[in-house]
């Protein structure tokens, strides 16, 4: 099949930018759309030309490195995947298919399709983990988790911090992935101690890195890959809630 | 100087040694362990891990990530399990049954007292990953569920959903920032290793080049861990990830740390094939299908029906019929050889005849598609993503794929290289997995070697090293930095007409042709001048676009692939030099009436370590040799 790809080129974080149009005849639908990207790469160098800088690394949909604007939509316009697994097959031959990076204010462009997702680290390193030194932990089967509660943990802790629920947030929100880490630590029984703590630190971590606040839009669910949904936010603002309210009975 | 291959294992009874040792080790005070500075390179699950527990402990560490985040990690990738012999299904597991299970899985060509402390350990890494809020499957009544993997007769496997390795990655990333917050640890991303700096005989520092800036940097410490996964990515398509590369590790090789066994590389039988010239990776299915899925091709050769018009009485469930004690949950060594083995017959399925069909229907049709989906749901769902089809309605179609390496650094049982302060941990050395890993024992070892060894026997090295001071700016560092330099310019000055990325194709299809899953004197020799040759022309012909001085992720790949043009010479000439089959590692010579790979433990019960060659010279093969008291060598029997 025969494409188009129209991508943003940047040279780094201080340079303006702007789309460059490159058109490739012989696609194979069954490869994906990064393969299409690697080809283009590698015809750019063979001519001596920078290609295209972007971030992929597992190509299977779980390390979270890839993620490009795709058609105006994170990750593309099929539902539940990552960029790294779409196919070519999801677009018609002839297409224009345009490719941007996660531009958010949160988020910086390094170069090209790659952006700087560091503040999505530096909110968790607010308090998104169970404090437990190594050599600490009692022996595994001395707690039981009830099944149901550990599918659902399993469910919000699959988040893989692309980022795309920031991306597309009219308000840059990062409220899906903060809930997504409140929700899976704070269903555990292990989870309880720090749970009000955690949902304090997060939630001011996430404001002081610049993300902005939730409306409940919903975009972010509709492109999350791994089909985190809107409960986790709720969850995160009883949390808040209940840790504001501990908070003032305790002052 | 030739080093010392002294592995420094304890002697005496077997159950005791790393009690033993661990009791014998030297200590840092509390309060003199923020006086040590340690490095660490790499932030999967043993380079996290360890950094983390050394800074729980008290040192100050500096973690380099290639990444742009510790979460990306390749241990993500990791799908069906870990190993822990808690023995919670009262099925006769127990530490000694998984010593036994690892150490015949590896063929006899491990260090037995690295395997039973591994599997010693296996046990606290469930217990603290639980506590970490690693959510595991359960049963109905709350307690952790198990499912069994290749090589094992019982269920010690513990796993969340297909999607393991992430979930214990991200319960190390949560340990990594937890210290990163009390400032224990200082994480850089985006930073590649690309020499290590060794003074006065010792592992000091790296040089990391800052991949946005272009910056090179020199970083010291008392000591340095690597922690930077396998080299699988030799062979262009395999399971790893795109940028999994052997850079750091072979880095330091050149610098003097031996190499351990690098032609020990596991091919895993359950990958999908390869569909096209421009794919660019392979992708694993994991070998936890198998508890459920059969494999299968058709009985005649050149049955080109769709998998579900073909009736039962023509089918060939070759791994029941070949090896009916274990069946489906063979080992992966045997796994692959003998999916080969079936498309050499010509009885291969799908395009080329180059896979065979692992089939859930009957399954799904006995248990129900939702307990299925349960189990394996992501697996599933990648599968569908990948080829469009249904894995529940038809057979799904594999082929074997290049996945982990067993062959990495020479270490010590202190997980030591051969150059002093080197230390190497998780898939980067060589230890424990002999020549062939069983399912669900990578994620065990790294996260042993990082929360539960590392810590302890870095100690017993700092505490008699007496360390002078050393300098980001001293001599052995700006010669290290001018290497890095020279070598930079001299890839980006080279102005030829080929990529990287065709020179690395075309080493992919030498080092699958002739190492792969079968070798031979004869296509060995010969690869050995068609890889020589290759990186001959790599230095003619090479075309790297920009310059350093930015964010340049070809350059990148060119000083990647220019190392794997190295390695992959090193590699041919183990598989070369060891005339026996073992594990992973057969050679057509060397094999049974059956078609089994024989061992040789009169000659070959070693451990093979290369030094760096000198210029214009052969490396050298030294070896340590294996000695076993518990169990004595035997043929491996899983029919």
């Amino acid at each position: 099949m025969k494409v188009t790809l129209r991508v943003w080129r940047q040279r780094d974080a201080r340079a303006a930018g702007g789309f460059v149009r490159y058109t490739l005849d012989d696609v194979s639908p069954e490869g994906t759309l990064l393969e299409t990207l690697d080809r283009l790469n590698e015809w750019l160098v063979a001519t001596g030309e920078p290609p295209v800088s972007f971030d992929s690394d597992c190509r299977e949909g779980i390390c979270g490195a890839c993620g490009l604007v795709v058609d105006g939509r994170p990750h593309g316009p099929l539902p539940g995947t990552t960029t790294c697994l779409l196919p070519m097959r999801a677009f018609r031959d002839g297409a224009t298919v345009s490719l941007e990076p996660f531009g958010t204010g949160a988020f910086p462009v390094v170069r090209d399709l790659v952006v700087d997702r560091g503040a999505l680290d530096r909110v968790m390193q607010a308090g998104g983990y169970i404090s437990v030194r190594a050599g600490s932990a009692p022996e595994a089967n001395t707690l039981p988790v009830e099944r149901a509660v550990a599918e659902r943990a399993l469910d919000a802790a699959q988040c893989i911090g692309c980022g795309a629920c920031v991306a597309a947030c009219p308000n840059g929100s990062a409220a899906l992935f903060v809930g997504a880490k409140l929700t899976h630590l704070g269903l555990l029984p292990q989870g309880q101690p720090e749970r009000a703590r955690r949902g304090r630190a997060l939630v001011s971590a996430a404001d002081r890195e610049g993300f902005g606040g939730c409306s409940l839009h919903g975009e972010c669910e509709a492109v999350c890959p791994k089909g985190i949904d809107l409960g986790v936010i709720s969850r995160m603002n009883r949390d808040h809630l209940r840790a504001a309210l501990q908070a003032g009975a305790e002052g | 100087m030739t080093p010392s291959l002294a592995a420094h294992a304890p002697s005496g009874p077997l159950a005791t040694r790393w009690e033993r040792h661990r009791d014998a080790l030297a200590l840092v005070g509390p309060a003199r362990r923020r006086l040590h500075s340690v490095l660490v390179v790499g932030a999967g699950l043993a380079g996290a891990s360890a950094a983390a527990t050394l800074s729980e402990l008290g040192y100050r560490v500096r973690c380099l990530v290639f990444h742009d985040s510790p979460r990306r990690a390749h241990s993500v990738a990791a799908q069906g399990g870990i190993n822990a012999a808690k023995g919670y299904q009262n099925d006769g597991d127990s530490v000694e049954r998984l010593f036994h299970d690892t150490l015949e899985g590896g063929d006899f060509r491990s260090r037995e007292a690295n395997v039973h402390r591994l599997a010693e350990l296996s046990t606290r890494i469930i217990d603290h990953a639980v506590a970490q809020g690693v959510p595991f499957a359960r049963e109905y009544g709350g307690h952790l569920a198990n499912r069994s993997f290749g090589g094992a007769l019982v269920s010690r496997t513990f796993y969340a959903r297909g999607q393991t390795g992430q979930q214990l990655l991200l319960g190390a990333y949560g340990a990594l920032a937890k210290e990163q917050a009390t400032g224990g640890v200082t994480v850089l991303p985006r930073r590649e290793m690309l020499d290590l700096i060794v003074v006065d005989g010792r592992a000091r520092g790296v040089v990391a080049r800052d991949l946005v800036s272009g910056t090179l940097e020199a970083h010291v410490a008392d000591a340095v861990v690597l922690a930077t996964g396998g080299y699988a990515n030799v062979y262009f398509l395999s399971t790893n990830a795109k940028a999994s590369n052997a850079t750091a590790i072979w880095r330091a090789h050149r610098r003097g740390a031996a190499f351990a066994n690098p032609g020990f590389v596991q091919f895993h039988p359950t990958c999908l094939p390869a569909a096209g010239e421009h794919q660019a990776k392979l992708t694993l299915m994991s070998e936890s299908l198998r508890n459920d899925g059969r494999l299968w091709v058709p009985l005649r050769a050149g049955d080109d029906r769709r998998p579900e018009a073909i009736p039962e009485a023509e089918r060939d469930y070759f791994l029941e019929r070949r090896y009916p004690r274990f069946g489906n949950l063979v080992p992966r060594d045997l796994g692959s050889r003998a999916c080969k083995a079936m498309c050499d017959e010509g009885r291969g399925a799908g395009p080329g005849g180059r896979g065979v069909y692992l089939d859930l229907t009957e399954a799904a049709r006995r248990l129900g598609a939702d307990v299925l989906r349960e189990r394996y749901g992501n697996l599933f769902e990648l599968y569908e993503h990948i080829t469009g089809d249904d894995p529940l309605r038809g057979a799904m179609r594999i082929a074997p794929a290049a996945h982990y390496s067993m062959g990495g650094l020479w270490v010590d049982y202190d997980l030591m290289s051969t150059i002093p302060g080197l230390f190497v941990i998780g898939e980067a050395n060589f230890s424990d997995q002999g020549a062939n890993r069983l399912g669900a024992s990578a994620l065990m070892q790294g996260l042993a070697d990082g929360y539960f060894i590392l810590p302890y026997t870095l100690a017993g090295y700092l505490d008699g090293a007496r360390l002078a001071a050393v300098a980001e700016d001293g001599p052995e560092a700006r010669g290290a930095l001018a290497d890095v330099r020279a070598r930079g310019a001299r890839l980006l000055g080279l102005a030829g007409r080929r990529t990287a990325t065709d020179f690395h194709r075309a080493l992919g299809r030498v080092m699958w042709e002739a190492c792969g899953i079968e070798r031979s004197r004869e296509g060995l020799a010969k690869a050995i001048d068609e890889v020589a040759a290759l990186r001959e022309a790599f230095w003619q012909d090479l075309t790297v676009p920009g310059e350093t001085g930015e964010l340049n992720q070809e350059l990148e790949r060119a000083g990647r692939v220019a190392d794997f043009l190295e390695l992959g010479e090193l590699m041919c000439r183990d598989a070369l030099a060891r005339e026996e089959s073992c594990g992973c590692h057969f050679r057509v010579e060397h094999q049974t009436a059956g078609g089994e790979a024989r061992r040789d433990d009169e000659r070959f019960a070693h451990v093979a370590a290369w030094m760096p060659a000198a210029p214009g010279r052969a490396p050298e093969r030294l070896v340590e040799p294996l000695e076993f008291e518990s169990l004595a060598p035997r043929e491996r029997s899983y029919r």
